[in-house]
């Protein structure tokens, strides 16, 4: 099993280390939507401080949410994923090593890009330990939710749009939770309450969502 | 290696609300191969779907060694027997063809580098193990996925159109492959548009016929 476990790692790396412009799109998309903030509501540090969280927060919801649509998409159109149901291995064990590759290239990068750009909105420098660690416990939620609508909508042409409506209501508890804690942070506030909140939503994701991502892969498949 | 007595019991499939086929029966004992014939859309494909467990049966059941391949054990024993090797042949462009079949494989069992390197001489590939699939023809893709009969040891093959865009002698060596496997003891089900029937060990399954 833990043959088979690295053997994916290793394939799920290669196919993404040879289209490296899939991982760049969403930290780029990053990039230019926080950037873009200061330019349109002016370089007032007081406005932007009171702004940083929600924008650093939303960006990188909808960056994950940009990465997320072409997850299953190439392994359902060239077969793998039939491949995939009739193997003898768990199906729900291979998604989550599989998300959990996704997210190390496209989720880890946002919590380490992060304090650059909150710099950027004039966020003060001790509550940067804050915002990285909620990102760091939220990112897991958001690829893991993402995923099941993914996988949901993997059979359907042109569902990326619809794989924004199912799963944008789901992010809302880890926007509010996130968003909570830096502000708290930076309001001198206690952020532990926050924090433990998104690491049971952390964990419960990561016991939960693979059998649903498992399940909408099957229906996906059987179409 | 030896495989077991495949019942199928009054089998029905529907799509779309569309019945393709039902009360379809048949046994397959080990050491035959079972061609499934049929005009287009009469469920070829469903059925090798069916029983390859990627789609839900209607009505009826299939039974390996005496159990359900729908449920259980029976189904844990099923998925570790069979090889299924559908119309895409799920060979991935970004990676060649031996990190292909590493991955395809491990699937079921992994296999060693060497192995792979000797299946894929046999489906005449050899000098392409490290360039990448975007760069071989459909023929050729379809050689990669076809190399895993040569390398894996499972005794049931489901086969749905194996011979899809493979020359004349590719397709002989391939036969003379699928004839050998049954000859060992092994269960063969695949769907073709190449007569096979003169074969001793092949029966047909015409599905027009509503069996």
């Amino acid at each position: 099993m833990r043959q088979v476990i690295w053997l994916l790692f290793r394939r799920e790396w290669l196919l993404a280390w040879r289209r490296p412009g899939d991982l760049l799109n969403p930290l780029v998309f990053f990039a230019i939507v926080i950037s873009l903030f200061p330019l349109a509501v002016g370089p007032e540090p007081g406005m932007l401080q009171i702004m940083a969280p929600g924008v650093v927060w939303v960006a990188a919801l909808l960056a994950t949410l940009l990465s997320l649509d072409g997850m299953f998409r190439s392994d359902y159109e060239d077969g793998s994923l039939e491949q995939w149901v009739v193997s003898p291995h768990p199906l729900s064990m291979m998604v989550l090593v599989k998300v959990l590759h996704h997210w190390l290239l496209s989720g880890l990068p946002l919590v380490l890009l992060a304090p650059l750009f909150a710099l950027m909105l004039a966020l003060p420098l001790n509550v940067l330990p804050v915002l990285c660690l909620s990102l760091l416990l939220g990112t897991p939620v958001l690829s893991l939710l993402g995923a099941v609508g993914a996988a949901l909508t993997v059979g359907l042409k042109g569902g990326g749009v619809l794989l924004a409506l199912l799963i944008l209501p789901l992010y809302i508890p880890v926007l509010v939770l996130g968003t909570g804690a830096v502000e708290a942070a930076t309001q001198g506030l206690p952020v532990a309450g926050y924090l433990l909140w998104m690491g049971c939503l952390s964990m419960l994701a990561i016991s939960l969502a693979p059998l649903g991502i498992a399940a909408g892969l099957r229906i996906g498949v059987s179409e | 290696m030896s495989a077991r007595t495949l019942e199928v019991d009054t089998l029905s499939c529907e799509r779309d609300l569309r019945e393709l086929f039902s009360g379809l029966s048949f046994r397959l004992e080990p050491g035959k191969v079972l061609q499934v014939a049929g005009p287009n859309g009469s469920g070829k494909t469903s059925l090798l779907r069916i029983l390859a467990g990627l789609l839900p049966a209607a009505e009826g059941d299939v039974r390996y060694d005496g159990a359900s391949i729908f449920s259980g054990q029976g189904r844990e024993q099923w998925r570790q027997n069979t090889l299924y090797i559908g119309h895409q042949p799920a060979v991935k462009a970004m990676l060649t063809p031996e990190e292909n079949l590493a991955w395809l494989c491990a699937l079921k069992q992994p296999v060693s580098r060497k192995a792979i390197w000797s299946a894929l001489e046999q489906v005449g590939l050899r000098g392409f193990e490290d360039v990448p699939s975007r760069n071989l023809s459909a023929g050729q893709h379809r050689r990669v996925a076809l190399a895993r009969l040569y390398l894996q040891p499972l005794p049931v093959w489901i086969l749905d159109e194996p011979f899809t865009a493979i020359d004349k002698s590719g397709v002989a060596g391939l036969e003379q492959h699928v004839l050998a496997h049954a000859d060992a003891g092994g269960s063969v089900i695949l769907t073709t548009h190449h007569s096979l029937e003169h074969l001793p060990q092949v029966q047909v399954l015409d599905l027009r016929e509503g069996c």
